[in-house]
Parts: C-alpha cells; sequence; structure tokens
C-alpha cells in the first residue's frame, strides 16, 4: 500500500474545500445544473436516473481495511448500504444527495481516497494487475508505476480537456489480467535484450461503439522515459483528436485515421523535442517504490497439512480451492479470490457488511491487503495456505465464497437500465438469469474458464466485445433485445468478438447461452476452453445451435 | 466588453483593456492596438506593425502556434481562444508558446474561459483572461492559489512536488 505524505494528503483536502464551494454555489441556486454539470463531472458526480452517482476511485484496485471500512460507513450512511464495483476498479454509490457529496470526499480524504478524475474527458483512474506484488509471473511491480502515473495526472494542467476520457492500463506480469490492449494507453514492463527495464507501447485500444485492440506503437520504451512519452502522447491527441463528435474523440479514431505508423511518427518528433526534461527523477520514483508498505511475509513450506486435510474432508472447501486460487510468488501462500458473483446477486455488488467483513479478514489473515479486479471481484493477494481453511469459513459466513471466479457465471455486467441513463437495455437481470441456468456447480466446473461479459449499450462499460461471450444490450421498438459475440478476449491474446447473429429477446439469452455452451461441450478436445475451441471450429456451428429454430 | 483579468505575481487583478479586437468579419481596421486573426495577421500584420501600433494576435484552438514561431517576438498579445470550455487544445498552445517558443509577451485566455479552469490556465501560461462567467479578479486569486502543491512541472514554473520532497 502507498503511503501518502504531507504533500498528498494536502492535495485532497484542497480538493475537499474546491468543490464544497462549487457544491455550496450549485445549492443556494448561484448556477443552474447546466453550469454545474462542468464541475461535477470533475469530480465523480454524474446525475443518473434515481439520483446523484458518486464514482470513487481505487488507484490501481489498491485498498486497506481502514479504508474499506470507511466505504462500508459511506455506504450506510449515505446511500442504501451497499456499493457497486466498476470495470474500471472504482467503486460507486448510486443514492447520493448533493448535499452530502463534499462531507463524503471528506470521508474520503480521511483515508487518503477520493473521487479525482472518475469522470470528465481527462486522464481516468488507473488500472493494474490485481495479483502486484504476489503474482509468480511478476517482473516488477506494477503499481508504483501507475502511483507515479497517478500523481502526474492528477490535475495535469494541459490535459484536463482532452476530446474525451483517457485510460491507462499497466500490466507488469506475463499474463495480461488487466485488459491492458483495450485501454487508451496500454504499458507492458518487460525486459528488453539487454536486460534493461522498459515499456510496451500500445496506444488506441477501446471498447464502445467502434472497438479496437491497441496497436504497439513503441517495442521498448526505456522505463525512465515514461512520463515524456506520455506527454507527447497526449499532446498529440490534445491538439489533434477529433472534438465535433464525441463518438470519434476517443484517442483510437485518431491513431486508425491517421494510422499507427504516422501517428507514431508524430509522437516520437513531439517527444524528440520534449526531451528528458519530461521525465520524472529516479528520485522520485525510488521515493514512491518505497512509500508502499513492505509485506512481511514469512519463510513457509509450499505444502501445508491443514490445507491439505480440509481439502480432503471439505468438498465445499475443496470446490472453493480449486477455482478461487492463484499460484503466489512466495511458497506458503496463496492468492484468492472472492467472487462477488454469488448466484442470482448484482455482479459487483457489495453490501456494507461484507465490506468490513473482508476488512476484518484481510486484516486477520490476509497482511491487510484488498484488491479490486476489473472484473467485478475482490482479491485477497497475501494468505497463507495454513490459514485458508478458517478464511473459507468466514467468507461462507458471509456469502463471500463464492467457487465460482473464472467460471460461467463469473459474469461482468454495467449497472444498465436499472440505473444508468445511458442504457438501452438491463443487463443485471440477464447476469442473473445466466447465473441461475448454470447454478449446478459441478456443470459450471465442467465448463471450465469461460468469461461472460454484458453491456446494456454500445458505451461498453461491461465490456462485452472482449468477452468469450460478450451480450450487449439494445433496444428494438421499445423492447429489450440482446445481441451476442462469440471469441473476444481481454487478455495477452485480446481480440474483438465476433456478431453470432440477429438479436434475441431477453427471455432467450440465458437458453441460447445454454446452446452455445452444448456446442462448445460437444465440439471440445482435452484442455480446450471454450474460447480455444470456438478459436478452432469457427462461428457457424455456434450459430446453426442458436438460430437452428428460425430455419 | 469583459473585463480583462491579468495575472501577475501570484494574484489576479482587474486590468485596463488596451487592444481592440477585430474579428475577421469587421471591414475596416481601427486605429490603436488591435488584436486580429492569425490569417490576418500574416496579410497586414507587417503593415499594421510599421505603423507603430501594438499587435496581438488571436488563434483559434485548431490553429498551430507554431506558424507564429518568427514573428513572436514582434507580437504583443497572442489571444488563444476556447470555443467551449471543454474544447481544451489552448491548453497545448499556451504550453508550447511558453516552453518551446519562448514567447514572453501576453497570452490571453477568450472564449468560453470560466474560474473553474483558472488554475489550469495559469498553470499553462495564461497570464490574462476574458472570464465568461463574469467572475471577478478577487475570484480567480481564490481559486489559483488554492492548491498548495502541484504534481507537474508545468509553465509556470511551480516546483512540482517531486522536488518539494527531495528539498
Amino acid at each position: 500500500m502507498y503511503r501518502y505524505d504531507a504533500i498528498d494528503a494536502e492535495m485532497l483536502a484542497d480538493r475537499v474545500g474546491e468543490f464544497r464551494e462549487q457544491a455550496a454555489r450549485r445549492l443556494a441556486g448561484e448556477i443552474t445544473e447546466d453550469q454545474f454539470k462542468p464541475i461535477r463531472l470533475m469530480n465523480g458526480l454524474y446525475l443518473q436516473l434515481h439520483a446523484y452517482m458518486l464514482r470513487i476511485a481505487i488507484p490501481y484496485g489498491s485498498l486497506n481495511p481502514t479504508q474499506l471500512r470507511k466505504l462500508a460507513e459511506i455506504g450506510r450512511l449515505y446511500d442504501k448500504g451497499y456499493g457497486h464495483l466498476t470495470t474500471r476498479t472504482n467503486i460507486q454509490f448510486h443514492w447520493i444527495k448533493l448535499r452530502d457529496a463534499a462531507d463524503i470526499l471528506q470521508h474520503l480524504a480521511s483515508v487518503d481516497m477520493h473521487a479525482i478524475q472518475t469522470s470528465g474527458n481527462c486522464i481516468r483512474n488507473v488500472t493494474a494487475d490485481p495479483y502486484a506484488g504476489a503474482a509468480a509471473d511478476e517482473l516488477d511491480d506494477p503499481r508504483v508505476w501507475s502511483e507515479a502515473i497517478r500523481q502526474w495526472s492528477t490535475f495535469h494542467p494541459e490535459f484536463s480537456f482532452l476530446p474525451r476520457k483517457f485510460k491507462i492500463a499497466v500490466n507488469a506480469a506475463v499474463v495480461d489480467r488487466v485488459a491492458t490492449r483495450t485501454h487508451d494507453i496500454g504499458l507492458y514492463l518487460r525486459r528488453g535484450e539487454d536486460g534493461s527495464l522498459g515499456f510496451e507501447v500500445y496506444v488506441g485500444g477501446g471498447l464502445g461503439r467502434t472497438p479496437y485492440i491497441g496497436p504497439l506503437i513503441r517495442q521498448h520504451l526505456p522505463a525512465a522515459r515514461l512520463f515524456s512519452y506520455l506527454q507527447a502522447i497526449l499532446r498529440v491527441y490534445n491538439r489533434h483528436g477529433k472534438r465535433d463528435n464525441p463518438n470519434k474523440a476517443r484517442i483510437k479514431i485518431l491513431v486508425a485515421t491517421l494510422g499507427a505508423e504516422e501517428f507514431t511518427r508524430q509522437v516520437e518528433a513531439e517527444w524528440e523535442k520534449i526531451g528528458p526534461a519530461g521525465d520524472l527523477p529516479d528520485t522520485e520514483l525510488a521515493r514512491i517504490r518505497g512509500a508502499f508498505t513492505p509485506v512481511a511475509f514469512e519463510t513457509l513450506p509450499a505444502r501445508s497439512a491443514a490445507f491439505d486435510e480440509a481439502r480432503t474432508k471439505n468438498p465445499a472447501f475443496a470446490r472453493f480451492a480449486r477455482n478461487n486460487l492463484r499460484p503466489h510468488k512466495k511458497s506458503g501462500y496463496a492468492i484468492v479470490e472472492l467472487a462477488l458473483k454469488a448466484i442470482g446477486e448484482t455482479p459487483g455488488d457489495i453490501t456494507a457488511e461484507q465490506m468490513e467483513a473482508v476488512a476484518d479478514i484481510a486484516e486477520r489473515w490476509g497482511l491487510s491487503d484488498i484488491r479490486v479486479t476489473h472484473e467485478q471481484n475482490l482479491v485477497l493477494p497475501h494468505v497463507k495456505l495454513d490459514d485458508l481453511p478458517q478464511m473459507h469459513a468466514a467468507l461462507a459466513q458471509t456469502g463471500l465464497a463464492s467457487p465460482n471466479s473464472n467460471l460461467i457465471s463469473d459474469i461482468i455486467a454495467c449497472p444498465g437500465l436499472d440505473y444508468c441513463a445511458l442504457a438501452n437495455a438491463r443487463a443485471i437481470n440477464i447476469a442473473q438469469d445466466i447465473a441461475e441456468t448454470f447454478g449446478d456447480p459441478d456443470r459450471a466446473e465442467t465448463i471450465g474458464e469461460l468469461k461472460i461479459k454484458i453491456s446494456g449499450c454500445i458505451n461498453a462499460c461491461g465490456h462485452h466485445h472482449v468477452g468469450h461471450i460478450g451480450i450487449l444490450g439494445v433496444d428494438k421498438k421499445g423492447e429489450e433485445f440482446y445481441q451476442l459475440t462469440l471469441g473476444g478476449s481481454a487478455a495477452e491474446d485480446a481480440e474483438v468478438g465476433k456478431i453470432l447473429g440477429p438479436a434475441l429477446p431477453g427471455p432467450k439469452v440465458a437458453s441460447a447461452i445454454d446452446q452455445l455452451v452444448e456446442v462448445y461441450l460437444r465440439e471440445r478436445n482435452d484442455g480446450e476452453r471454450f474460447l480455444d475451441t470456438y478459436r478452432r471450429v469457427g462461428l457457424t456451428p455456434f450459430k446453426e445451435a442458436v438460430y437452428a429454430d428460425a430455419h | 466588453m469583459p473585463t480583462l483579468i491579468k495575472w501577475r505575481d501570484g494574484r489576479a487583478e482587474a486590468a485596463e483593456d488596451p487592444f481592440t479586437t477585430v474579428l475577421d468579419d469587421m471591414a475596416g481596421i481601427p486605429p490603436g492596438d488591435v488584436i486580429i486573426s492569425l490569417p490576418r495577421f500574416q496579410l497586414e500584420g507587417e503593415r499594421l506593425l510599421g505603423e507603430g501600433r501594438n499587435v496581438g494576435v488571436r488563434v483559434e484552438a485548431e490553429q498551430a502556434v507554431e506558424d507564429l514561431a518568427y514573428d513572436l517576438p514582434r507580437v504583443s498579445v497572442v489571444a488563444l481562444v476556447f470555443p467551449a470550455y471543454r474544447r481544451g487544445q489552448a491548453y497545448s498552445s499556451a504550453t508550447l508558446l511558453r516552453e518551446r517558443l519562448g514567447f514572453k509577451g501576453e497570452v490571453r485566455a477568450v472564449g468560453d474561459v470560466l474560474r473553474e479552469q483558472a488554475r489550469f490556465m495559469v498553470r499553462c501560461g495564461f497570464d490574462a483572461f476574458e472570464p465568461a462567467d463574469g467572475s471577478t479578479a478577487a475570484q480567480w486569486t481564490h481559486v489559483v492559489n488554492r492548491f498548495r502543491h502541484v504534481y507537474q512541472r508545468a509553465a509556470d514554473g511551480r516546483e512540482p512536488a517531486f522536488e518539494e520532497r527531495r528539498a
């Protein structure tokens, strides 16, 4: 966990003061809702269907128990006792009153949290690998770079009024758990042939109306030159990005219009001119690295008798262990996925009681470290194998032991028409239908890894384009229909899915998914995931199964 | 007539505006100091400067300030246009004028200029403003000076957090 110093803390205090005055002007009627809009949008405050929604940043998805308890308190005091985790690893409260907003920011600032740049056409919350500092396949800690980017981008004077929002992701592991190449800038930390640390830089990925997987624009950017390079990219975008049509204003359109080669040439030319003056001194990077609390790992054997015994004796624990644990870099530890995807619940929703329970559990068994994933789940990155049986029992008591991480019912869904003014269709009910259809845990395990992602409109907050199965809500003459896509991936083999066929009415979606799964189970070879089988056999057999009735 | 606000020595003050802004659809050029469009400056700038007046140039959001590079020593004001507050190209233009082109004259923000943008503008090197929201010099001083720290280097030369921390 990055520890704030006095400067970081004063930055938040000043922001709270600024927003308090701005909100007071609105409450006093000095400015209209229209005039207030740009102000609140600088601060993650949206006017939604029922109330204001406040989006709180969880930088690179990292939380400590104190912060999570504070979020629980806010949920209870100012909302309806729960929050909603988003695909940008933020948390949203959907029932906020304007007169409370400044007080909430003050609460957040007391635990080093904020809502800065969680909306508006600026650089948004930076995302990073939720397994940072724990993953066995990690090259360096991406949180150090992410925190440096957070600071650099906070109130950036030149880049706070970009053509459109701007999202950066950092991956420093072999496996991509951040959907890096669907970002405006995706950074892969890699070692060059000479062993030096550098970034592969991908620019112009994105979902929404026109999905793109970002092209590589630089193979090996020396790590120390990151910030001048970011500045060059942002400057080219700020000057030349389209602004007349918001649907064409993301950097992906500029990159696609110019072509990756010409865009790269312009960035490199600008970068030459900026020079090292635009970089962060090594001493500051070292300071940030040092400001992360060191984790006190114990030296443990690779096997744990308590863990092995619980696996043999307790089938529920064994299932949880099979599906929700990931290898840790330290022997005797595991990374634990807490899927907020109990069958029948709303993906990403978490109650105040659950937040407090997770905070307690993380303190007791998880070295006080908690992560939020872009798949709307929580992760406890450092848990001893010895402690897992006890911890599992505690999780089960609060409904947080869903053993379905990465399985078909571990679904991403945006809030959809239930909350969002932009949506064309509901998303949550579709996720619930599907989860119930595949409620049998044995069958879910037989099916294996299958990522379903649901968006209630073309803005694609639910990342449907990169779901193994993607589901997009569309409005057909006032009725909710859903378009299915197959073969998308947000991982290191990133790809945009292909449309299966005509959109289906809501009640048909879960049964169509069932038909797709049956085709997969029939066609698959040993060890193939749904995505692998699809890539081998193509769209046709899936299409035939779902649309057979129509012929 | 909008009130002009100038930023000097860490505070805003109301100022008289000696310049007349001449839009392209206006036929003649009035006497005295004028701000004219970039295309018009390229046609008539030489003559106007020869008459001994102060000349400013109005640069639209999508125009490149680099086109003015060789004339900058003779230009008194560069007025950068915000057609809407969210059209933020001028933040880059101001930064380039100060940091790359070494412009020492007045960089003025015109158009949809709101006090919420003040602190970003000052950081990018703007030092004169025509606010569109009726805000006063006192309000500008207040909003610009609110933040005790900044995280980045910028054209205003303020010491960023990473330098403060080294001290």
